[in-house]
């Protein structure tokens, strides 16, 4: 099977965001970055379904140069190669851009399947896959828990996650897009041998299409307004468990 | 005129479809009608119970081939239905289910679309739409571009169902005329169901100390265990934690778990993300204990405590004991 897996290099958790003069994104120095954690779970999917089908995965970007990261990264765990839609307009592009901007290379491709996560960890549209989908004219399903693929017969019976513990097995034909929830599968890291090879594999670079435009704008950014009056207790480990104790028995009366 | 897509299971009304209609009242604010439209089989119950609402029209598909939902089947109902409606907005609930056909929606009809919305500001068509970022540090207020109609999903729990406004007398009830070409729905959906019997039901605790990705190891849920114990709580969940295989699924909160709202909820290095707090924001008091002042759980905190989870649950802990 031909795979491809979209990836997408967001900043890290622990990233404390700043915004802009203009308030209207945020401070792109100093940020690290990371692979978008859902997308590692489809990155691990693809490859098992590799190990069992056979053929080839290929990892799919977009972003500026610094998305390389994450695409080396996807190698190392064993990625056969890569395709980079490279362009600096790409750094804040939203779910429907990206899309965009991946869809006539990857159409080019002719993948069986591709899988990627079911949302990401900065602008989190859960766009992405439903969009680029239906760019390619191809089938897909949404928070995927199982892939169970037959290439021979061209089909697809995967496992979707409903709301509150409830799932629901839906078939489709083969070429199709899947968005995968994470703890699908356990992720496995890059070993040493697999940074080694991963630097002989190829990232094709391709520029993005002209005329990408955007149909939403920010306004402005800011720190979400708090719905509640939050008593913050300070003071060490003891003082602090001694004020909370003492809040909840006699103030909220949850004791 | 706004147009409000409701969401039905087996003839059962969601919930958050009052949301959405809450949502499209607001920004009306009386001046746009508003249309509320049910797919399904057998979606004539549903539909009565949207009729209450202070609406001008309740738009039904009743088709077989809507009886599992499929995005294909969705994407080739509510085509035709904003045809004939042509509204300026399209409102839909975040839920799974719009997750799912609601981009291709969109994208087949090459109109703009901003989901996960908190907030509604302004009046009518020239809407402006609040919706979390990064892991929702930061809020952003989003303006759409392009011809209408808009399409918005509205974050479950941001509006409130009980504030939809209900008509003075039912609204009526159309069927739309809608044809579903059955050749061209690629996606075969099998009836849901439920893995196993949930053993626990958190729904109904009193106490809950849920534990997240502070916690780091398998070794330390033991420190969440004792802190549940100690407050007579039961012990819960974010979804990365079940997702490790560190406590099983059945005692995950969010919105692929769980919805609780106990007395008490003490969120032990849990920061926040938006998928666990619309299972836990309507606890009655709900503390916070996490290393990062900044973790948006501190914003639905009754009561905070920035620090070292692993030096204050014990000494919570022991002045429980006392």
């Amino acid at each position: 099977m031909k795979i491809a897996v979209c990836i997408k290099q967001v900043p890290t958790r622990e990233w404390q965001p700043r915004l802009n003069d203009a308030k209207t994104w945020v401070r792109d120095q100093d940020v690290s970055y990371e692979m978008n954690e859902p997308d590692a779970y489809a990155l691990e999917e693809s490859l098992r379904l590799r190990e069992k089908h056979g053929g080839e995965v290929v990892v799919c970007s977009a972003g500026p140069s610094r998305v390389q990261q994450v695409i080396r990264e996807a190698l190392a765990r064993g990625a056969d190669r890569a395709l980079h839609v490279e362009d600096d307009s790409l750094a804040a592009a939203d779910a429907v851009t990206a899309a965009a901007a991946l869809a006539a290379a990857m159409a080019e491709q002719k993948f069986d399947l591709i899988l990627t996560g079911l949302q990401s960890d900065d602008q989190g549209h859960a766009q992405f896959g439903p969009v680029l989908a239906e760019k390619l004219s191809i089938p897909h399903s949404t928070i995927i828990m199982e892939v169970n693929a037959d290439p021979a017969a061209n089909s697809l019976r995967v496992k979707r996650e409903l709301e509150g513990g409830w799932f629901q097995y839906v078939t489709m034909p083969l070429p199709a897009l899947l968005t995968i929830q994470s703890g699908i599968n356990q992720l496995r890291y890059a070993t040493l041998k697999g940074i080694m090879a991963a630097k002989k594999k190829e990232i094709a670079k391709v520029a993005a299409p002209a005329g990408l435009a955007s149909r939403q704008s920010i306004v402005q950014m800011y720190a979400p307004q708090k719905v509640k009056q939050t008593v913050m207790i300070g003071g060490s480990p003891a003082e602090a468990a001694k004020e909370l104790v003492k809040r909840l028995r006699e103030e909220a009366r949850v004791l | 005129m706004i147009l409000v897509i409701a969401e039905q299971k087996d003839g059962k009304l969601n919930r958050a479809s009052w949301e959405a209609i809450a949502a499209a009242q607001q920004l009306s604010g009386g001046a746009m009608p508003i249309k509320v439209a049910v797919a399904g089989q057998g979606v004539s119950g549903a539909a009565g119970e949207l009729a209450q609402a202070a609406v001008a029209e309740v738009i039904t598909v009743d088709h077989a081939a809507l009886a599992h939902y499929t995005p294909d089947a969705f994407v080739q109902v509510f085509q035709q239905v904003i045809a004939q409606a042509s509204p300026a907005l399209v409102f839909l609930p975040h839920t799974y289910q719009t997750r799912d056909f609601s981009p291709t929606l969109a994208t087949r009809l090459d109109r703009a679309i901003v989901t996960d919305v908190i907030a509604v500001k302004g009046s009518g068509s020239d809407a402006t739409f609040a919706r979390p970022m990064f892991q929702g540090k930061l809020t952003a207020d989003v303006k759409l571009q392009g011809p209408a109609p808009h399409i918005a999903t509205i974050q479950i729990g941001a509006f409130r169902a009980d504030q939809a406004a209900k008509g003075s007398a039912p609204a009526p009830i159309t069927a739309a005329a809608v044809t579903i070409d059955e050749s061209k729905l690629r996606q075969r959906a099998e009836a849901p169901f439920q893995e196993a019997k949930q053993a626990v039901d958190l729904s109904q605790a009193e106490r809950i100390v849920s534990v997240g990705r502070g916690i780091k190891s398998l070794e330390n849920i033991a420190v969440a265990e004792q802190l549940a114990k100690a407050f007579g709580a039961e012990l819960a969940a974010s979804r990365p934690i079940c997702d490790n295989g560190w406590l099983p699924m059945e005692r995950q909160i969010g919105s692929s778990g769980q919805t609780v709202a106990p007395k008490l909820y003490v969120a032990l290095g849990i920061s926040g993300a938006i998928q666990h707090l619309v299972g836990m924001k309507g606890s009655r008091t709900i503390v916070a204990i996490n290393k990062d002042a900044e973790a948006p759980i501190f914003e639905v905190a009754d009561y905070g405590i920035q620090g070292d989870l692993f030096e204050l649950a014990p000494a919570i802990i022991a002045e429980l004991q006392k």
